[in-house]
C-alpha cells in the first residue's frame, strides 16, 4: 500500500481544480444543442487530435498496455504500429471527408445518411449500451485499484470521479471534455515519463533490459529474445507468449480490430467532428497519429522494466492466487517503487487523468447518440433545439448514474461483465466491412448493410462457439454450442480469428444481399457519402506540412522505422 | 478560440514545476533512495516550469497578437 504525503495531496487537488474551472470557464459557451454535443464545430486541429488520444487513454489503456508489456513484452507494440496508426492515416485520408463532409452529428447518423432507419438504430442501440458499460467497467476497475494501492473507499472513489467528470460535462459539454482531455494528455505524458527514465536507468539502458527480459523468455521456455523483439517470434504461434503468428494477429489486430475501433468508433470519430474545418477534422488523426507511435514507450515499457525486476530480484510483483503475477498491477507497483513524494503524486494524478478521460469519452459519445440517434430519432422528434441541450444535460447525469450502477453490477456478478464485453466484440468486429463498403460502393444497399451486420455477429459469435483457447473449459472462454472443432494456442489468437471471420462474413453477405436488392438512394442521394459521387479534395493549395496525404506517409513510415529498430 | 487552452496547460505545470522545485530544494534527501539517488522532484520540477512557461509564452503572444489585430 502507497502512502501518500501532503505535496502528493496537493497535486491531486490541484488537478481537479483545473478539470472543474475549465468546465466553469466554458459553460457560457454552450448555447445550442450543436455546442453541447459537437463543441460548435469549433475545434482547432492540434487539441481535436491530442483530445483524439486521450479518449482512447482510459486506465484500461494505462493499466492494460503495461499489464500486457508485462506478459508479453515488446509484441504488444503491434496494438500501436500494426494495429493503431495505420488505422488512424486510413481515417484521415479516406474516411474524415464522408463523416465531416455529410455534416452527420454522429457516426449512427451517417449510417441512417447512407443506408436506412434500422442500420442507424442497430448501431445506436448497440453503441449506447456498450459505452455506459464499458465506462462502468472502467469505473469499476479504477476504484478497485485504488482500494488496492491507496487503500481507498471503494464506494468514495466510484463517486468521487463520477461526480468530476459529470460536473465538468455537465457544464461545458463536449468542448469540456476535449479541452480536459488535452490538459490530461500532457499530463499522463509528463506524469509517466521520470518513471520510465528512471527505470531504464536502473535497468542499464535498454541493452540491460534486453538481457534481463532474456532470462524471463527463457525462464518461460521461449527463445532468449521473445519479450524484447516485436516481429522476430511470430512465426509459429508456440514460439512467443501471446500465442499467435503473423498471419492471424495482422488480419486480426490489425485490419479487423483495429480498423474497426479507429474508423468507426463514435467515442473517438467525435473529436475529429468537433473540429472547426474539414481540413482540421482530416488532419485530427493525422496529428494524433505522431505522439500516438511514441505511446509504446510510455505505456507498454514500464511494464516491461516490472517483469524484468520481478525475476532479477523476485517477488518484486504481487501474486495472483494460482501463482502468477498479477500483471494489472505493473504499473502502479513501478510508481511506487521508483517515485518518491512528489512526483508520486504526479504519477497518481496522471493514473486517474487516464480514468477520467476514458470515462468522459464515454459519456460525451452516450450523451449524444442517446440525444439525437434514439432520443430525437424515435422518442421526440421535432422539439425545440433548447429542448434537446436540456436533453443533453439529462443524459449526462444519467449516463453517469448507470455508470456507476453497471460498476457495482461488476462487483457482484463478474460473468455478466464478460459476457456483456463478449457480445459487443460480437457485435463491433463485422462494422469495418459495413462502412468500408458504404463508403467505397455506392451498389450497398440499406438491407444488405444491415443483414450483412447480424450476419457478421453471428458469425462472431458461432466461431467463437465451436472453438475453444488452449487449456480452458467449455463456457464463456468458447465452445459454449456443445462442440470443439478447434483450439486455439491462446485466447487472444481465438478473438483475432473470430474478428477474421465476422469480418469476412458481414463482407461477403453485405454484398450478396446488396446485388440481391434494390437500392432506394440515388445517386445524388449518396453524393459526399460515398468516395465515387463525392468530389476529391483539393488539398493542392495547403503548404506540404498540412496536406493529409503528406502527413500520412509520413506517420506510416516512422511507423515502419519502428518495427525494424523493434524487430 | 473560445479559451486559449495554452492558457489553462501553461499556469497547471508552472505551478506543479514551482511546487515540486521548492520541495526538492527543502525535502530530506532520503525520500531520493528510491529514485536512484537523484533529486527528480527538483530536476523533473524545472522541466514542468519550462514547460509550463513556455505554454504560457505562447498564450500571451497569440493574445497580443490577437487584440492588435482585433
Amino acid at each position: 500500500m502507497i502512502r501518500l504525503g501532503w505535496v502528493d495531496y496537493t497535486v491531486l487537488l490541484l488537478y481537479l481544480a483545473f478539470v472543474l474551472g475549465i468546465g466553469w470557464v466554458l459553460r457560457r459557451f454552450v448555447r445550442s444543442s450543436e455546442d453541447f454535443f459537437l463543441s460548435g464545430r469549433s475545434i482547432p486541429a492540434w487539441i481535436a487530435g491530442l483530445a483524439f488520444i486521450s479518449a482512447n487513454l482510459g486506465a484500461q489503456e494505462v493499466i492494460g498496455m503495461g499489464a500486457s508489456g508485462a506478459k508479453y513484452g515488446m509484441m504488444t507494440s503491434h496494438f500501436y504500429w500494426v494495429g493503431a496508426i495505420p488505422a488512424m492515416v486510413f481515417v484521415g485520408i479516406f474516411m474524415m471527408p464522408f463523416y465531416y463532409g455529410s455534416r452527420a452529428r454522429s457516426v449512427p447518423e451517417y449510417l441512417k445518411l447512407r443506408f436506412d432507419e434500422k442500420t442507424r438504430g442497430f448501431n445506436a442501440m448497440t453503441f449506447a449500451v456498450m459505452t455506459v458499460f464499458s465506462s462502468g467497467i472502467s469505473m469499476y476497475a479504477f476504484a478497485k485499484l485504488l482500494e488496492l494501492v491507496l487503500g481507498w473507499n471503494f464506494n468514495a472513489s466510484v463517486l468521487l470521479s463520477g461526480v468530476i467528470v459529470l460536473a465538468y460535462i455537465f457544464l461545458g459539454g463536449l468542448t469540456s471534455a476535449i479541452y480536459n482531455e488535452v490538459l490530461q494528455f500532457f499530463l499522463i505524458v509528463l506524469g509517466f515519463l521520470p518513471l520510465v527514465l528512471l527505470g531504464l536507468k536502473d535497468a542499464g539502458g535498454w541493452a540491460g533490459l534486453t538481457t534481463k527480459l532474456a532470462t524471463v523468455a527463457t525462464n518461460a521456455g521461449y527463445p532468449a529474445g521473445a519479450w524484447s523483439e516485436s516481429w522476430r517470434h511470430m512465426g509459429s504461434p508456440s514460439a512467443n507468449p501471446m500465442g499467435v503468428e503473423w498471419f492471424g494477429m495482422v488480419m486480426g489486430l490489425g485490419f479487423v480490430l483495429s480498423f474497426g475501433y479507429w474508423c468507426t468508433d463514435f467515442l473517438v470519430i467525435q473529436r475529429a467532428m468537433a473540429a472547426d474545418s474539414m481540413a482540421a477534422a482530416r488532419r485530427t488523426p493525422l496529428l494524433a497519429a505522431f505522439p500516438k507511435m511514441l505511446f509504446p514507450f510510455l505505456v507498454i515499457l514500464p511494464g516491461m522494466l516490472a517483469i524484468a525486476l520481478h525475476v532479477s530480484r523476485g517477488g518484486f510483483l504481487p501474486l495472483e492466487s494460482d501463482g502468477t503475477p498479477n500483471y494489472n498491477l505493473a504499473v502502479p507497483v513501478m510508481l511506487a517503487h521508483y517515485l518518491p513524494s512528489g512526483l508520486l503524486g504526479l504519477g497518481l494524478t496522471a493514473l486517474m487523468a487516464s480514468f477520467m478521460s476514458g470515462m468522459a469519452g464515454n459519456v460525451t459519445a452516450f450523451n449524444t447518440v442517446w440525444t439525437y440517434d434514439i432520443y430525437q430519432s424515435y422518442l421526440r422528434p421535432g422539439q425545440s433545439d433548447a429542448h434537446y441541450l436540456r436533453m443533453g444535460h439529462t443524459a449526462t447525469v444519467f449516463g453517469i448514474v448507470l455508470s456507476g450502477a453497471a460498476a457495482y453490477a461488476t462487483t457482484r456478478f463478474n460473468n455478466i461483465m464478460d459476457m456483456l464485453q463478449l457480445v459487443f466484440a460480437f457485435v463491433n468486429a463485422p462494422l469495418f466491412a459495413t462502412f468500408l463498403l458504404g463508403m467505397f460502393w455506392r451498389r450497398t444497399t440499406g438491407h444488405g448493410a444491415f443483414f450483412g451486420l447480424l450476419t457478421g455477429t453471428a458469425a462472431a459469435a458461432i466461431q467463437h462457439g465451436l472453438t475453444l483457447p488452449y487449456g480452458a473449459v467449455p463456457g464463456l472462454k468458447g465452445g459454449f454450442l456443445g462442440a470443439v472443432l478447434h483450439t486455439y494456442p491462446s485466447e487472444m489468437a481465438q478473438n483475432f480469428w473470430s474478428a477474421i471471420f465476422a469480418w469476412t462474413a458481414c463482407f461477403t453477405a453485405t454484398i450478396v444481399i446488396s446485388l440481391a436488392t434494390r437500392r432506394h438512394k440515388s445517386d445524388e442521394d449518396l453524393k459526399g457519402l460515398v468516395y465515387a459521387l463525392t468530389p476529391r479534395q483539393k488539398d493542392g493549395a495547403m503548404p506540404w506540412y498540412q496536406r493529409p496525404v503528406t502527413l500520412g506517409a509520413i506517420a506510416l513510415g516512422l511507423t515502419l522505422i519502428l518495427n525494424v529498430i523493434f524487430w | 478560440m473560445k479559451l486559449d487552452l495554452r492558457l489553462p496547460i501553461g499556469l497547471m505545470f508552472g505551478i506543479y514545476g514551482a511546487i515540486f522545485v521548492l520541495f526538492g530544494l527543502t525535502s530530506d534527501k532520503a525520500i531520493y533512495e528510491r529514485s536512484l539517488g537523484i533529486n527528480v522532484n527538483l530536476w523533473w520540477g524545472l522541466v514542468l516550469l519550462a514547460f509550463g512557461v513556455g505554454m504560457l509564452v505562447l498564450a500571451v503572444r497569440a493574445r497580443e497578437r490577437g487584440s492588435r489585430e482585433g
